[in-house]
């Protein structure tokens, strides 16, 4: 490893100037704009002096609700990069006929599937599920913060450094050109030996230790942080599915930390898990893949139907249809998702009843989504629907959904899928439900959300022209997709021959555009909102009529949450508080024991970039030293014993006098 | 106002499915007995979902009209705790669980009828198949980025072109060089993975004559987009003509040539390969084409006695089939960094130079069972197990 290597070799490792990618005229734009920026944005918060106010409130808060904003915040980030790769894709695949190569090489263009890909799941649709479930979680069962607030902050900056590694990919080095799950040998050292597999590794295991850890500590925290009387089953919907997915993180996250570990031996220390030669097998790792891929579909959507259930019971002012059923949909889904993961290879030969058996499965699943659909359309039957913009995006989750659960479950069945595996109407199908599903779900539950988190409603007006230009969009992107894919056309295709196929990707390529354009909605959605904030003030706190628990208390929520822990009759508590004439409670104030902030997080996150970067660039001297400096701090941050504090009752009372006034000025 | 938007997004949802009768679909409208089965399940199968997913959407837009608050007035009754019936929760069990019975049995049939592994049992949903007739056998080798069709029983081979006869059976055996593909003709049957030292098969049979496109439907890497070749349904006379013609014009395919034609090669022409060598296929199988190599056979056959000992140490370079950190740098930073391409043609270190061919025709027993899976490369010999197998100067066991 050190032998026969010069000084600049032993320093930059096969780091060279030659890495940075100059020859690419897009990345150098992309690279200038970027930079611009960032210096633009650094300068105003110099200019402001936010620097000290960024670091104490939010880098090292260990308050969940700014952590959970904090993870929303990189999820929008995220977004617009991934989206940034679909529309170039769009572009490229709507171009590239007649002969013409289009505009991106192949060598660029594999990076860019398989980025949006990673992006999209691990650093768009993550955190923006892990920050809804951080910010309402413990707001609806009554706690003041997770079981491990500091962890809680660890986790998110170990997320958010995941999501710089694989950035950093794009203007030092390369990104993998492997497909968003890198399946070997394509992924091996030996067809693939640059850094992009390498960085593809090092920031999805960085970003593995953030999710795993969320996920213990959201398990922790509604096993044990439940206000007293909130039983099991007087759960609000949304906490269920949030604790259905937190168990399937920790129990199916370490195996793609396993997973990419054991590639990573196969591409650093020569090891043949997955090679062709020397008794490797690559099918084993598809197996070990997708045991992980498949319940993470889960992970991403079973919150997402949380939020529909909250949403609908909301506007329809009435108790969800099922409870008990909604529940046990849920957890068998949970199950279910663990026993499904082979239908993503019925095409790898498995034999008939082995893929018979996992069709079928994957069938099963239906039944309690099919359940779940069914109890939403039950809500609404008697309700007072009233259509504010999470009620757009419910019904429009409706409608789109079904279409992608009929299509999946024809993908289910196995001869059917030999014609349509890694076709285009495979992406059209996972597009369907994951766009239609997870991210209109999240769509409705910031929106649902945000006067909880900001004390003020966002502007309805840009929230519809967001949802009609991402449902619209929606269809034009996506109904091209199955036509093509049932004109055999297949994924991950950057050059067409048959000039006839051409016509079907400028409409999807027109669909991406509206979506750019719901998306460009829903900024100028927030940036209006903030300037109009005092039109759209809430005072009370509760400003849909809410019926759980998150509602009860001031917008923005103090941040202690509750001054008094709730106790909980029913579930949709709030609901049945207000019903029994419940009084907010106006004196008699305790101090408040509440966890301090920390900077660790931050250090062992930045700590964790150098690693990987030096793991990725082969600069061995710096793996080793981040790597002791991770362990120290850790070993440090034990010994800092002065980690919590009081606040005091006369703060308290302040607060809440302040809020009573407010409320006494409003009625 | 807004369910009225939102009825008009479904029909311009459905425009340009309207539009659709005026392209060529061909999954819908495949040309091979398999492809249409595959198709017609396709069909059953939506329609079957259709009977739950309509209602289900109709009634979405029905309550959702129905119980919007302006519409508060009229009869529509309002019933805040109104959130449980058991009668109703039974149904909305049962009628998914009803299709998915249903569709569960259709699954479980023509997933084991359909397994491409399984000889075909008729030409079309008319004609049964004659017993005695032998199936055309292709053996298949994904390349990068092209595809080589081995057909045993006339001795030729083609690179980016195959032909079938109209109406016969054809067993496919596949397999690839590097890494992982999808052999797929889309008006044939569906795909199958190829992979490398692995053998997958496919049994199909074109009905119709025409040229049609064949692919890879499994990404594997630069040239990927062009990994495509055609596929001519002929009937037996020209099918004979074709064969002829690759024959007439075709070069030799030995070893030497295969090492050349191996290598990474964007958009090849069509070419036709008269004679072949013995048992090629097979070591491409097993992954010891380049002189030196052991191949896995033998490997296996080695395991399965038991293992050899210490010795068998040596084996390990004839077995390195990678070129993995091969030559004096690392592994290459960036591709136009040190211009290594992602397929180095260094070969293995220790492999070159041995002079001696690799043993022909290893007894390689493929093991032709339907529900083998993938046929990893097998020996069915017994006996003791050698130390040391096709060592430079030993002969066979």
């Amino acid at each position: 490893m050190f032998g026969n290597t010069t000084l600049t070799q032993f320093i930059f490792g096969r780091l060279t100037w030659e890495a940075i990618p100059y020859h690419e005229p897009i990345l150098v734009v992309t690279f200038i704009a970027v930079a611009l920026g960032g210096i633009a944005l650094l300068a105003l918060v110099t200019w402001f002096k936010l620097w000290g106010y960024l670091w104490k409130e939010w880098f090292t808060s260990v308050d969940h609700k700014k952590i959970g904003i904090m993870y929303v915040v990189l999820a929008l980030v995220m977004l617009l990069r991934g989206f940034a790769d679909a529309i170039m894709m769009r572009i490229q695949q709507a171009w590239a006929f007649n002969g013409s190569e289009g505009y991106l090489n192949p060598h660029h263009y594999d990076q860019i599937f398989t980025a949006h890909g990673v992006i999209m799941i691990f650093f768009m649709a993550m955190p923006f599920v892990t920050g809804l479930m951080n910010y309402v979680v413990p707001l609806q069962i009554g706690a003041r913060d997770v079981s491990f607030p500091f962890l809680n902050n660890f986790s998110f900056w170990m997320t958010t450094a995941g999501a710089i590694i694989i950035m950093m990919s794009l203007f030092v080095g390369e990104f993998a050109r492997t497909g968003w799950l890198a399946y070997p040998p394509l992924s091996g050292a030996d067809y693939s030996p640059g850094v992009g597999v390498d960085y593809y590794i090092w920031g999805l295991q960085v970003a593995g230790v953030g999710t795993t850890l969320s996920g213990i500590n959201l398990i922790a925290t509604i096993v044990k942080m439940r206000a007293p009387g909130m039983t099991f089953m007087k759960m609000p919907i949304f906490t269920w599915t949030a604790l259905c997915t937190n168990i399937l993180i920790v129990a199916t996250f370490p195996i793609l930390t396993a997973t990419l570990a054991l590639l990573s031996l196969d591409r650093y220390a020569g090891t043949n898990f997955f090679t062709n030669d020397l008794g490797g097998n690559p099918m084993m790792y598809v197996n070990l893949i997708w045991i992980w891929g498949h319940p993470e579909v889960y992970i991403l959507v079973l919150p997402a139907f949380g939020i529909f259930s909250e949403v609908v019971a909301t506007f329809c002012g009435k108790r969800l249809f099922g409870y008990a059923s909604m529940v046990y949909a849920t957890c068998v889904i949970m199950i279910l998702s663990y026993l499904v993961w082979l239908h993503h290879f019925f095409t790898m030969g498995s034999g008939a009843s082995v893929n018979a058996f996992f069709g079928i499965t994957t069938m099963i699943i239906s039944i309690p989504t099919g359940a779940k659909m069914f109890n939403w359309l039950f809500t609404m039957y008697r309700g007072r629907i009233r259509y504010e913009v999470p009620m757009y995006w419910t019904v429009g989750f409706m409608f789109t959904f079904v279409l992608g659960g009929m299509t999946g479950v024809l993908l289910a069945v196995p001869p059917a899928d030999f014609v349509l595996h890694n076709s285009l109407f495979l992406i059209a199908h996972f597009h369907n439900v994951i766009i239609g599903g997870v991210v209109f779900g999240l769509m409705a539950g910031v929106v649902y959300w945000w006067p909880k988190a900001f004390g003020y409603k966002l502007d309805p007006f840009w929230g519809k022209m967001s949802f009609w230009f991402w449902q619209i969009g929606f269809f034009f992107a996506f109904m091209p997709l199955y036509v093509l894919g049932l004109m055999g056309v297949t994924r991950r295709v950057s050059q067409f021959e048959d000039p006839s196929l051409q016509i079907w990707f400028i409409i999807a390529a027109f669909g991406a555009v509206l979506i750019a354009l719901g998306i460009a909605s829903f900024i100028i959605q927030i940036a209006v909102s903030y300037l109009r904030r005092d039109q759209l003030r809430d005072f009370t706190g509760d400003p849909w009529n809410g019926r759980t628990l998150e509602w009860s208390t001031s917008s923005p929520p103090p941040e202690y949450n509750f001054a008094f822990t709730p106790v909980v009759h029913d579930h949709d508590s709030w609901y049945d508080m207000k019903n029994r004439g419940y009084e907010r409670p106006l004196g008699g104030f305790k101090p408040i024991h509440m966890p301090k902030n920390t900077g660790t997080g931050v250090i062992l996150a930045g700590l964790s970039i150098a690693l990987a970067f030096a793991l990725i660039w082969y600069i061995w001297w710096l793996a080793i030293v981040s790597f002791v400096a991770i362990v120290a701090v850790s070993i440090a941050h034990t010994f800092n014993y002065n980690r919590d504090f009081y606040i005091p009752a006369e703060t308290v009372t302040e607060t809440e006098d302040a809020r009573s006034e407010l409320l006494a000025e409003r009625t | 106002m807004s369910i009225k938007f939102k009825s008009a997004a479904g029909l311009l949802a459905l425009l340009p499915l309207l539009a659709l009768s005026g392209c060529n679909m061909v999954v819908m409208s495949p040309s091979g007995d398999i492809a249409a089965q595959q198709r017609d399940l396709i069909v059953v199968s939506t329609v079957l979902m259709l009977l739950i997913i309509v209602p289900v959407i109709c009634l979405t837009f029905f309550f959702a009209w129905r119980y919007r608050n302006s519409n508060a007035n009229t009869d529509a009754k309002y019933d805040p705790e109104w959130h449980h019936s058991t009668g109703l929760e039974v149904v909305i069990w049962s009628a998914p669980l009803a299709i998915i019975i249903a569709l569960g049995a259709i699954t479980w049939i023509s997933t084991h009828k359909l397994d491409p592994y399984r000889p075909l049992e008729r030409i079309d949903a008319e004609r049964a198949l004659p017993a005695e007739t032998k199936p055309l056998v292709v053996e298949v080798v994904a390349l990068d980025w092209k595809w080589l069709f081995f057909y045993p029983d006339y001795g030729i081979a083609t690179v980016n072109e195959m032909a079938a006869p109209v109406d016969m059976p054809i067993q496919f055996k596949i397999t690839a060089s590097s890494v992982m593909n999808s052999f797929y003709v889309p008006a044939l049957a569906g795909m199958i993975y190829a992979m490398p030292g692995m053998q997958t098969q496919l049994h199909a049979v074109i009905n119709k004559e025409g040229d049609f496109e064949g692919l890879s439907a499994n990404y594997s890497g630069d040239g990927f987009s062009h990994m495509r070749f055609r596929f001519h349904g002929l009937q037996q006379g020209g099918f004979d003509e074709w064969v002829a013609r690759v024959k007439q014009n075709g070069t030799a395919l030995n070893r030497d040539a295969y090492l050349k034609l191996e290598k990474p090669s964007i958009k090849d022409p069509v070419r036709y390969f008269a004679t072949v060598d013995d048992g090629l296929f097979q070591d491409i199988l097993n992954m010891c084409v380049r002189p030196g190599q052991m191949c896995m056979s033998e490997m296996m056959h080695v395991d399965m006695m038991g293992g050899a000992g210490v010795e068998s140490h040596e084996n390990r370079q004839k077995l390195e089939y990678d070129n993995r950190h091969a030559g004096e740098e690392a592994p290459g930073a960036t591709h136009p960094a040190t211009g290594n391409a992602p397929r180095s043609e260094v070969p293995a270190e220790g492999v070159e130079g041995s002079g001696t061919p690799a043993a022909p025709d290893m007894n390689h027993n493929m093991n032709h069972d339907m529900h083998q899976g993938h046929s990893m490369p097998e020996d069915g010999q017994d006996g003791p197990a050698p130390a040391q197998l096709n060592t430079n100067d030993s002969t066979q066991p």
